[in-house]
């Protein structure tokens, strides 16, 4: 039953289509709840393999921060391809499953195939086993799909997530960083990726405390990503003209969820204010 | 040289037939109904860890009576080709009636070709993309492959036909779930016996739950829609 691609990467399409039918394993070879390896055993082939390639869409920056009750993650919307920017209305964060959520920064392409197939990895997991994965379960799977990748990030297709989720088992919010090796980080308060992530993580630091409430903790990653794209092209700020703003979700005991468009356009709309007060004429 | 006795091909299937019509009947039973707001499973099973029901994808259900190995079997292998069909095309394109169908081959193969047939019936349950009408639709599968589709519903397992009878009785086309449960387990149990939750897994499939339709109906809110 396992084929996989040859060497030299071609991707085997059409057996993959032929092959829509009850896919049966014999005990030895069976993949178990792993939809990585059945993705490979049927062989579909995700890697994109050639000589370095610039000038593809990137993502930039997004943050994570802890609250009282769980986890705040934020990120911009812009995705940029050298010095052109190449979308506006990229989506970095989104729901890895009902209790997590993963945020993106890297290679938009490869970044995206990975959220995907992170996603289903972890419902695949879930409806196989019949119950989920621990959060550090899901943290070190994302952990080997980054190291996976690792080859295509020598060729300039890096992928750095940051995973954040509300732990059930011990009742609280957890966040984790990943190099571009796999290495997984758990950090105790915030964590930041992508390009403006040095100026982010600056407004965090000066704002953060233990115990923040939900509403501080949104407005400080509000703050974090406003400066971010501030002070680097890559980074997309509030858009006013397109009526588009970062995305911020919130995950906590009740699950993962998007805070609405308008509460997030209102944060910003405070944060202009409250800059323009500052501010009289250019620097 | 010994010479194999001839065994007419009738006489050859009527036994597999039976063997696994018997291996069936040592299990007990369950239905699957359309009600207002979507498909609802009711089965019986005394335990609480191996599942009887289970979600496939986002609007489809599995359901098997028999044995339990062949069936859960069968059960994450539909799995797995649903998620490798959405992975590759998109989530849309992944559908019942093809996967009734892979099953109906699978069933179908095996009972022919292999030493023993699969003692297993499975229920694959889908409803429709919102809007779309019939609201549900309910595959029926046999151990040999025969694919039965109802849109009302399916009752599965050895006392199937005493069951059907029951349950005709009291289904109306517009059941709300609490009328559905009650009369699927009235039928389920019969005059002489009660059924308590601990002998019961209950799960619905309905839009109201989101993208992934399936859903479990168990401890106090199970408690809370039982017969009174």
């Amino acid at each position: 039953m396992s084929k996989k691609a040859d060497s030299s990467g071609s991707i085997p399409i059409a057996d993959t289509i032929s092959r829509m039918t009850l896919p049966r394993f014999t005990p030895e070879q069976d993949p178990g709840p792993n939809f990585l390896a059945l993705v490979d055993d049927v062989g579909i082939q995700n890697a994109v393999r050639s000589s370095l390639i610039d000038d593809l869409p990137h993502g930039t920056t997004c943050v994570a921060i802890k609250y009282d009750s769980g986890v705040i993650l934020a990120g911009d919307r812009r995705a940029t391809s050298g010095h052109q920017i190449s979308h506006r209305t990229m989506e970095k964060v989104f729901p890895a499953d009902q209790y997590s959520g993963i945020a993106i920064a890297g290679a938009a392409g490869p970044a995206l195939e990975m959220v995907r197939l992170f996603q289903l990895q972890l419902e695949h997991y879930e409806k196989v086993e019949g119950k989920s994965l621990s959060l550090d379960g899901k943290a070190n799977q994302l952990s080997q799909m980054i190291r996976q990748n690792l080859p295509q990030a020598m060729q300039g297709l890096a992928v750095i997530p940051i995973f954040a989720g509300f732990d059930l088992r011990q009742s609280t919010g957890r966040l984790f960083q990943f190099d571009v090796t796999g290495g997984r980080y758990e950090e105790a308060n915030y964590a930041s990726t992508g390009s403006g992530s040095v100026h982010a993580t600056t407004v965090i630091k000066m704002g953060y405390e233990d115990q923040l409430q939900e509403s501080q903790a949104v407005e400080l990653a509000a703050n974090a990503i406003f400066e971010a794209a501030d002070e680097d092209s890559a980074t997309g700020g509030p858009d006013l003209i397109r009526d588009l703003y970062p995305i911020i979700a919130k995950i906590s005991v009740d699950g993962y969820e998007a805070v609405p468009t308008n509460d997030v356009s209102t944060i910003f709309g405070t944060i202009i204010d409250s800059r323009r007060s500052k501010v009289s004429g250019g620097e | 040289m010994s010479m194999p006795f001839y065994v007419a091909p009738e006489q050859l299937m009527e036994d597999r037939a039976d063997y696994a019509r018997k291996g069936i009947a040592r299990g007990r039973s369950l239905i699957g109904v359309t009600y207002e707001e979507g498909i609802l499973i009711v089965a019986e099973n005394a335990s609480n860890t191996l599942r009887k029901v289970s979600e496939i994808y986002d609007r489809i259900a599995f359901a098997g009576v028999g044995k339990y190995n062949e069936f859960d079997q069968l059960r994450i292998a539909g799995v797995r080709h649903a998620d490798l069909k959405g992975y590759s095309f998109s989530r849309d394109d992944v559908d019942a009636r093809s996967l009734a169908n892979q099953y109906a081959q699978m069933l179908g193969q095996i009972f022919t070709h292999e030493m023993k047939p699969m003692e297993v019936e499975i229920l694959v349950a889908e409803i429709n993309q919102e809007g779309g009408s019939p609201s549900g639709q309910l595959f029926h599968i046999l151990y040999d492959g025969t694919v039965k589709d109802h849109s009302d519903f399916a009752v599965l397992g050895g006392d199937a036909e005493v069951i059907f009878e029951r349950f005709s009785k009291t289904y109306s086309d517009s059941l709300t779930l609490r009328d559905g449960i009650q009369s699927a387990i009235n039928a389920l149990a019969g005059p002489d016996r009660i059924l308590e939750p601990d002998d019961l897994e209950v799960a619905e499939l309905s839009h109201v739950n989101g993208r992934r339709a399936f859903r479990r109906i168990e401890g106090d809110e199970l408690l809370g829609l039982m017969p009174s």
